[in-house]
């Protein structure tokens, strides 16, 4: 460091990186959200060599390395793998805190999925409580046409 | 594996915010510190490796930042995006395969000029899961959650990593949060996401760090007592974090396997004398003692709690204070293999480990640890 | 002990302006899958995966991690590496060292981008410095506008000798069925399509792609019982010098000259245009396709446009250029310089179907991007001494 520039006033500049994206879904995620938006089902698809259940889906096994063949419904009720409740507002957290984010394992799918609970007292989220979805009102096809997973 | 050693580093101090310094300026201090260090100009040096990522920095190619302090300059050069220890294995197998002699591996990060909560969301799937707000805290919470009731850790042990960590970060020039704390000054602070209180989590943190690697032939070159490099691997999970068993860590395991037979290691917890470990947060450093190998499975808390890890214990864990000390994200594990070095050389001074003959040091990449890189590091060849 | 490398298997998706039916971890595992049936291998064969893209084309933070279920990268190293437009070079030299490292056998590497995710200009825009470029210089074409510029004032070639280099690659591109754009055009459409910042025309320029390329590399201790006609990859090496737009030279590329400069002089190559069979360069636009070649050394400066137009670039030719029909023909940025290397390699393999060229020994691949930067590597036929 320049002795000279000791002192010198730290000037900020300010910008942001703003790109805006639109993800093609794919026709895998694809069929899932609109399940989700048209028909208020978490599908999942299955492994037909491993027999393992994705949720969410995707194309191929990450194990077996080949497409999966079989399309199912899962749940509607699920267990809490894991949770936690956001006490403070960090930037990414859209809803106002506490928020319960959680895994949730829907009966019959073999990979938990990352989701919210919606609880009147967040304080009783527990690990191996079971679950049902509740979906939005209005429905666009994404993740968020559930609301949440609430005590069954 | 031919032998190789880090013959030099240069650490800038790691700081909240460092307002008069560029990403490029504090390259150059690191960099310069490390040419001193070996006691080689910038001649000597015959290629780079600069690591960066695109969204902590808030530009595409970040490389570009910090080509000209790296002294990329008529030499060849590339970039690794994720954490420095990745960082430098692509610099240490660039001197494997024969191409070249001696490569400098820099790594920098200014948490102060970024919204890390925003850039760390960025890593969650965006058609399945981004929208649900999640980030690097959020998901840490979940594993933490899910890892102490496996495991029956509970809240006190985790509170210990943080008091030993800034403890020993009071020995360590370079750290920004030296404090003297108490378990009772952890569980009292803010509640972040549960269980996670705002001391167990790592802090924002601006910061570069620099290493020299060396072929056995220009070792000598360095004026310092070389550190050997004894073994290396990496290794990631799943993704989806609904497809891993949150309280474990098998990439890490498997990672750490390798290395430690790659250096001829059979029995970590007796064969290994300190570690650096990615302790971003509290229950982690925990978690990754157990996946090193270097306590009990479910045993770390416990070990913790009888002073096995603090300084003068049996197997110091982050001497150096860790990440929780401070935490310049991508810079990060390469500052750990750099206080590895120290310890090796014995400059550590007042965190010094008696008789450290090898360390352990690990880096991570995504959600909850996902991909560990893991580097045994020797003072003998 | 250091290794020597070998390109052992390719893969790459047909490329096209969008592919909405799958999502980036299913394009990367089309390009996966092609290599590893290229190579008669499987995924547990696989040792180690080295994977790039650029990060603000689709907005995924980590995507080593993210894309593992499309890589196959779950419980094995994975590491990431990007460099700009260079990344899919960058990528192709990081297999080579790493595999050569004698750490792995196997190493697959995989450059890919969905560029119809997001506005490429606008991300190719944050690359510039924050304080000093970024207000005042607009993504990639005003850069390299510049340069063409400068080297016509310099030499008086016109933006018709330019739209000869776009004509070769276009027809090039109809004999390869991964290629984006795949219609011949004429140098009258050149000219006659839109100005996007003079002298560049939009038929100058490369299109926006989604796409994926996998290479799989392979130690001399067991590329050969893989494959047994691999391309050996003799040489690697690059220059990133540039940091500021008002760094470079105008209508000189020095990143290209001293790179190459040195390749050759590692490999024992003395006369590159009499010993080199073919080049698949990273032109992503048609002046790169005459300064570049004289910054490479394969003929003086100021004779590029003549050497065009002499045919001698054509297939057929003494010294064909962009076979696959190059960067402008297809360009999904992170997987660009990968594909050069996977389509270098396939002329050496005798595997380039309609675009093959006859009896080839020797091969370059090159990566552009970055400030001005460039990545180079040869490949050869023969196992290098």
């Amino acid at each position: 460091m320049c002795a000279d520039l000791s002192g010198i006033e730290p000037v900020i500049y300010k910008s942001g990186i703003n790109v805006p994206y639109h993800w093609w879904a794919g026709d895998t995620a694809s069929a899932f959200l609109t399940a989700l938006r048209d028909r208020q089902t978490i599908t999942a698809i299955k492994c037909g060599s491993c027999g393992m259940v994705f949720v969410p889906p995707r194309k191929t096994c990450p194990q077996c390395f080949t497409p999966n063949t079989q399309w199912l419904e899962v749940g509607p009720l699920g267990t809490v793998t894991a949770f936690t409740v956001a006490r403070k507002q960090l930037a990414a957290i859209k809803d106002t805190v506490p928020v319960v984010f959680a895994l949730v394992k829907l009966d019959g799918a073999s990979t938990s999925m990352l989701h919210k609970l919606l609880l009147q007292n967040p304080s009783l989220a527990k690990a191996g409580m079971r679950v049902k979805p509740r979906f939005a009102q209005d429905r666009t096809g994404t993740i968020l046409d559930i609301q949440g997973f609430e005590p069954a | 594996m031919d032998r190789c050693a880090i013959i030099g580093f240069g650490m800038t101090a790691i700081e909240a915010r460092k307002p008069g310094s560029t990403f490029a300026d504090m390259v150059w201090e690191a960099v310069n510190k490390a040419l001193d260090d070996a006691g080689i100009t910038i001649k000597d040096v015959e290629n780079v490796i600069t690591t960066s990522n695109d969204f902590f920095d808030g530009r595409t190619i970040s490389c570009m930042a910090v080509g000209d302090a790296s002294g990329v300059r008529e030499k060849n050069c590339s970039c690794t995006e994720g954490d420095g220890t990745f960082g430098a294995f692509y610099g240490l197998s660039r001197i494997l395969s024969g191409a070249y002699g001696t490569t400098l591996v820099t790594a920098h990060s200014k948490g102060s000029e970024s919204v890390s909560s925003l850039i760390t969301n960025a890593a969650f799937d965006p058609i399945y899961e981004r929208a649900l707000g999640l980030d690097a805290i959020t998901a840490a919470a979940l594993q933490a959650n899910a890892w102490m009731k496996a495991t029956g850790a509970t809240s006190e042990q985790l509170a210990m990593v943080s008091v030993k960590n800034h403890g020993n970060a009071r020995h360590n020039p370079y750290a920004q949060l030296p404090m003297e704390i108490t378990v009772k000054d952890v569980l009292e602070s803010e509640m972040i996401a549960d269980p996670l209180h705002k001391l167990d989590c790592s802090p924002v943190s601006d910061g570069a760090c620099a290493i020299l690697i060396a072929r056995e032939g220009l070792v000598k070159k360095g004026r310092k007592k070389p550190v050997w490099i004894g073994g290396v691997n990496f290794c990631s999970d799943a993704y989806f974090l609904g497809d891993r068993d949150l309280a474990k860590a098998p990439a890490l395991t498997k990672a750490a396997q390798k290395a430690y037979s790659m250096a001829g290691v059979a029995n970590p917890a007796k064969e290994i004398q300190a570690a650096e470990v990615y302790d971003a947060f509290t229950h982690q450093e925990l978690m990754w003692i157990e996946a090193l190998g270097l306590a009990e499975a479910g045993q770390a808390g416990a070990d913790l709690a009888k002073g096995r890890f603090a300084l003068g214990g049996a197997l110091p864990v982050n001497p150096s204070g860790g990440l929780l000390s401070g935490h310049p994200v991508i810079a990060a594990g390469l500052y750990r293999m750099a206080e590895a070095v120290r310890q090796l050389r014995g400059e550590a001074g007042a965190a010094q480990v008696d008789g450290a003959k090898r360390v352990v040091v690990q880096g991570m990449n995504g959600l909850c640890g996902q991909s560990h890189c893991v580097w045994v590091l020797e003072s003998g060849k | 002990m250091a290794k020597r490398v070998a390109v052992v298997g390719t893969g790459q998706t047909f490329h096209k302006s969008h592919r909405p039916d799958v999502n980036g971890q299913e394009l990367i595992n089309e390009a996966v899958q092609r290599a590893l049936e290229d190579a008669d291998l499987t995924l547990k064969d696989i040792d180690a995966i080295v994977i790039g893209n650029m990060d603000h084309f689709e907005g995924i933070n980590y995507v080593d991690c993210w894309s593992v279920d499309g890589s196959g990268g779950t419980m094995k190293p994975i590491i990431k590496l990007t460099t700009g437009g260079t990344t899919g070079s960058t990528l192709a030299i990081g297999g080579y060292h790493i595999t050569a490292s004698g750490l792995f056998d196997k190493v697959l590497v995989i450059g890919w981008e969905k560029n119809s995710e997001s506005d490429t200009t606008g991300a190719i825009t944050t690359a510039f410095d924050p304080v000093w470029d970024r207000l005042v210089f607009a993504g990639a074409i005003a850069a390299l506008a510049a340069e063409g510029m400068a080297y016509m004032t310099e030499f008086g070639i016109t933006d018709r000798d330019a739209a000869r280099v776009s004509v070769r690659d276009r027809k090039h591109a109809c004999n390869n069925p991964h290629a984006q754009l795949r219609k011949e055009i004429t140098i009258e459409d050149v000219l006659a399509s839109p100005m996007l910042s003079d002298p560049v025309h939009l038929l100058d320029v490369c299109p926006r792609t989604d796409g994926a390329c996998a290479v799989i590399m392979a130690s001399e201790d067991v590329a050969e019982k893989i494959c047994p006609n691999p391309a050996w990859i003799w040489g690697t090496a690059n220059r990133h010098t540039y940091t500021y737009v008002g760094d470079f030279k105008l209508g000189e590329i020095d990143s290209m000259k001293y790179a190459a400069a040195e390749l050759w002089k590692k490999c024992g190559i003395r006369e590159p245009r009499k010993e080199i069979d073919v080049i698949e360069l990273y032109q992503p636009y048609s002046f790169a396709g005459i300064i570049w070649i004289e910054a490479m050394g394969i003929i003086p400066r100021g004779k590029g446009s003549e050497y065009i137009w002499s045919g001698a670039t054509d297939m057929g030719g003494e010294l064909p250029i962009n076979p696959s029909g190059g960067v402008i023909a297809c360009n999904p940025i992170g997987a660009t310089g990968l594909i050069r290397c996977a389509e270098a390699c396939g002329q050496i393999r005798g595997k380039a179907d309609q675009r093959q060229v006859p009896d080839v020994k020797l091969a370059v691949s090159t990566g552009f991007g970055g400030c001005y930067w460039t990545d180079i590597l040869l490949y050869g036929k023969k196992k290098p001494s």
